[in-house]
């Protein structure tokens, strides 16, 4: 909601196993910012937005 | 067949007492129901039916691709949150156990037109100049 530019996917993994193979989930939650950067386990709202510009290359 | 527990409709109708503007969920599922499709829809239902501040809109994924790709939505079930404009919020799965309580809270937040997070998450945010997808992959427990 914060920003205009995220979209957001909530994913159930054992419903979508593909996805689970595709970025190699070991532990949930494992989040994934634009295909590419990953992140393991549960992360303060402040610290997924630096991933996030991390990720963005800032 | 209901899929929420009594007590918890009352203690999702006390979370949605807050909500002051409107919300629709839309769903995504098929003509041939997965198990999973029909269990979400019938959740969604039954969420929809706690707050008149929410209504949902079903399309099925194959006869309305159309709405399907305008939204992105590219797996069923999909659950998308619009408050005043598209968030960008989606939950695709069944959304049980802990997923529940974070798609209530998201309703809510809709609902509220605040997306309830810390000054310096807000700061952070608004540095964000390009498209960013976020995938959040966990488990019901």
């Amino acid at each position: 909601m914060a920003s205009d530019q995220i979209t957001a996917d909530m994913i159930e993994g054992s419903e979508f196993p593909y996805l689970v193979n595709k970025y190699n989930v070991q532990g949930v939650p494992h989040t994934v910012i634009n295909e590419e950067h990953s992140l393991v386990g549960p992360h303060k709202d402040v610290e997924l937005a630096k991933e996030i510009l991390k990720a963005l290359g800032k | 067949m209901a899929v929420l527990k009594d007590k918890d409709k009352e203690k999702v109708k006390e979370i949605f007492k807050g909500i002051d503007n409107d919300v629709t969920i839309v769903m995504f599922t098929q003509e041939v129901e997965c198990p999973h499709c029909e269990m979400t829809r019938t959740m969604l239902e039954e969420v929809a039916g706690l707050s008149d501040r929410i209504s949902l809109e079903v399309h099925d994924f194959v006869a309305d691709k159309d709405v399907a790709e305008t939204y992105g939505v590219d797996k069923i079930p999909a659950t998308v949150l619009i408050g005043e404009k598209d968030y960008g919020i989606r939950f695709y799965g069944v959304p049980a156990g802990y997923e529940f309580t974070v798609l209530i809270e998201e309703i809510r937040d809709a609902g509220k037109r605040d997306p309830g997070l810390s000054k310096e998450a807000m700061a952070e945010l608004d540095k964000v100049d390009a498209p960013v997808h976020v995938q959040v992959l966990i488990s019901p427990t």
